[in-house]
């Protein structure tokens, strides 16, 4: 080990040895090219390739031929319609920041005893859907299942309107601009306006009415439901 | 070894020459970067305010949320992702605009000609960012994190960028030296890994949806990269250049850095995915996310060794030195940053912190923390050398150095502690999910708290910085002595 010490060594070692080979441009470039090319290849590319071959399925195979059951429903299903309208709302309205869209499986974290699902949710799930949502953040509960959690269309609208109606103390913004606040017309109340509960009365004459984003917004939040199997993730 | 140290000193050090021609050179290239990167500057401090109040209202209202919820622009989902996009493609852009660009020119000892292109490069980047903001409020943002700007923007974006990295390359190429200094590699690579980034993530989660979850998998190996390939190496850059340049003496040890670069290099890339534990994506992958984070620790280790060891035993010029005091703030930073997010990566810990604003604080740390108090310290040493005149005020910068010191503290602690409770509630179900809100309120609080502080030193950040481009417009002679924060005589290097 003497010689390392030698400075006339270390000299040479610097001009063969790794800082001479980062002199040379084309080298450091292959390397900075293959370094992010693994990655890419392995999260972006591989899962591409693994995922991308997943199709709808029905919720049992066959056990004799291992295939999709003749004549069944297949899911996820499709997203349909007004839901559809609602997701983009969903989106305008940043929603994801707060909510998120994934089940994780019984015993890691508290998912399954929260009743946000009684399954896993698997990659199969979101095949349908042209912009994924699953979220980062729970500063509000998860919303994979909301539409089957809660069915009433009148909640969700109180709750958009002004969650501290439905959820003391909660810290969502209200979506109020999404409603129009009127005078009930002389033909009578709109069959859509919100039913306030008496706490929160509207004044005497006047009634709220979901604007047509509100009702997508709703259909959406409706149409979230885990509620079929899947062959690779059955509810418990 | 003291002839070694020597050399190897001159040689990553050039520019501390005592030869008034090589000053003289090096006064050039600071020039020929005068038009591009003043525009940089002060466009990401325009865009840093902007940011930094966009941050004050989002906090609040996660706090109080009715406040301003008349507006629909001002909807809590929109201001986050308002400031989320103005602070790392306006501010963190800029400034790395900024930094890397001058750092590649002065260590490639080249002037950058043709600055004209350059700067029109800038002006058209900053539109874009102004138009994504604009398209954010308006509702047109794509709820894919990091990457909210509409697509409308996205040809404006690439091609701007396209044709201000550019010209980091143009300088590498014709470098008028045959050393290569550690700041050159991390730069070089920062400005082609970030395109490819892009490029790669705009076409499989826009142009041409990827299925399923696969478009979140591409989402986080992007988000992650962001910061760890494009964000980082500029930090590290600066760090790498700024440390050994104002103490005078070199980096201690240049193989070690070589080692670091690569381990970097090697092991950010594939971390992204332990965004995603417990989600609907192959477990292969988290696993593998999970093993590079663990590895980062490498890379971590080594660059915290040798920035470290070259500071220690001259602490007392980093508290004199406007830009050491940042630049060291923000080199530990760093280090903590990336040692608690390997730590992060875990499952165990990830099962406690994964969706709650122990995350939060985390990106802040790595943002704020690390690479934008290593931004403020460069531009503090950036400025001068472009203006030829001196900080106008050491009071507003020791102002501007605290209350951002002592707020990103205040917030760190704050959202590291209230997440870790927070993660804790949500996982005990005999807890209600409306308790586990109430229970974050008190650390959010805190948090706003800390916003202002921030924002207090960013304005006198501002204030400091345009009182200084406005004084005297158009002198040009050296105006006054070093901005020191002591009274010493060695605060700052020679020119």
């Amino acid at each position: 080990m003497g010689g390392i010490s030698d400075p006339a060594h270390k000299f040479e070692l610097g001009r063969a040895g790794p800082i001479g080979l980062m002199k040379s441009l084309p080298l450091v470039f292959c390397g900075i090219f293959l370094t992010l090319a693994g990655s890419w290849a392995g999260i972006v590319l591989l899962n591409h390739i693994q995922l991308g071959s997943l199709e709808p399925t029905t919720q049992q195979l066959d056990p004799e031929t291992g295939g999709q059951m003749a004549g069944e429903e297949r899911f996820p299903r499709v997203p349909l319609g007004e839901a559809l309208q609602g997701k983009s709302v969903y989106i305008s309205m940043g929603c994801l920041y707060c909510h998120t869209q994934q089940v994780r499986r019984k015993g890691f974290g508290s998912d399954y005893e929260r009743n946000w699902g009684s399954r896993q949710s698997v990659p199969r799930d979101y095949i349908r859907q042209q912009r994924v949502l699953l979220g980062t953040m729970r500063t509000g509960p998860d919303l994979m299942t909301v539409g089957q959690r809660i069915s009433d269309r009148n909640w969700h609208h109180l709750h958009l309107y002004d969650p501290r109606i439905t959820s003391a103390g909660s810290t969502m913004p209200g979506f109020a601009f999404l409603y129009e606040q009127r005078p009930v017309e002389r033909a009578g109340a709109s069959p859509h306006a919100l039913l306030f509960p008496p706490s929160h009365a509207m004044e005497e004459g006047f009634e709220v009415v979901p604007t047509r984003r509100a009702q997508a917004l709703v259909s959406y939040l409706l149409s979230l439901k885990l509620d079929y199997d899947l062959p690779e993730a059955v509810r418990e | 070894m003291s002839s070694y140290a020597t050399s190897v000193s001159s040689s990553i050090n050039p520019y501390s020459s005592s030869d008034a021609a090589v000053r003289a050179r090096l006064s050039k290239i600071d020039g020929s970067m005068k038009g591009p990167a003043l525009l940089f500057i002060v466009s990401a401090v325009l865009w840093l305010l902007a940011g930094t109040l966009l941050a004050l209202i989002a906090s609040l209202k996660l706090t109080f949320p009715t406040f301003l919820d008349h507006w629909e622009w001002l909807t809590f989902g929109r201001v986050r992702a308002a400031h989320l996009n103005a602070m790392i493609y306006g501010w963190s852009n800029n400034a790395a605009f900024a930094v890397g660009l001058w750092i590649m020119a002065r260590l490639c000892r080249t002037e950058i000609r043709h600055v004209g292109l350059l700067f029109i490069a800038g002006v058209f980047w900053n539109i874009a960012a102004t138009i994504g903001i604009v398209g954010i409020f308006k509702g047109d943002l794509t709820s894919v994190e990091w990457l909210e700007f509409p697509t409308y923007v996205t040809p404006l974006i690439a091609f701007s960028y396209a044709l201000i990295g550019v010209w980091g390359i143009i300088a590498f190429r014709y470098r008028n030296t045959s050393h290569i200094y550690v700041s050159q590699w991390f730069i070089l690579a920062a400005l082609f890994w970030l395109p490819w980034l892009y490029t790669v993530a705009q076409i499989m989660i826009f142009f041409e949806p990827a299925r399923g979850t696969v478009q979140s998998l591409t989402n986080w190996w992007f988000t992650h990269n962001f910061l760890g390939l494009w964000l980082t190496p500029i930090g590290l850059a600066a760090a790498y250049y700024f440390i050994p340049k104002v103490l005078g003496r070199p980096i201690y040890s240049y193989y070690l850095s070589i080692f670091g670069f690569w381990a970097l290099a090697l092991f950010t890339n594939w971390a992204g995915a332990h965004h995603l534990i417990g989600g609907p994506v192959p477990s292969w992958v988290i696993s593998a996310g999970v093993v590079a984070s663990m590895m980062m620790i490498i890379p971590v280790v080594i660059t915290a060794l040798n920035h470290h060891m070259t500071v220690v035993g001259h602490f007392r010029r980093v508290i004199e030195s406007p830009t050491l005091r940042f630049v060291v703030f923000g080199a530990v930073s760093y280090t903590l940053v990336s040692l608690i997010g390997s730590t992060m990566a875990l499952r165990s810990v990830n099962e406690i912190t994964h969706f709650t604003h122990f995350t939060v604080g985390h990106a802040h740390h790595g943002m704020y923390a690390f690479f934008t108090m290593i931004m403020f310290g460069s531009i503090y040493f950036i400025m001068p050398r472009l203006l030829h005149r001196e900080w106008p005020s050491a009071a507003l910068i020791k102002l501007h150095f605290w209350f951002t010191a002592i707020g990103i503290t205040l917030m760190l602690l704050a959202l590291h502690i209230g997440g870790w409770f927070q993660g804790l509630a949500m996982n005990n179900p005999d807890i209600e999910f409306l308790e586990v809100v109430r229970g974050t309120i008190p650390w959010l609080h805190a948090r706003s708290l800390s916003g202002i502080l921030i924002t207090i030193g960013h304005i006198a950040f501002a204030i400091n910085l345009f009182w200084m481009i406005l004084a005297r417009l158009g002198r040009t002679d050296w105006e006054g002595s070093p901005t020191p924060l002591t009274n010493s005589n060695s605060a700052e290097p020679a020119r």
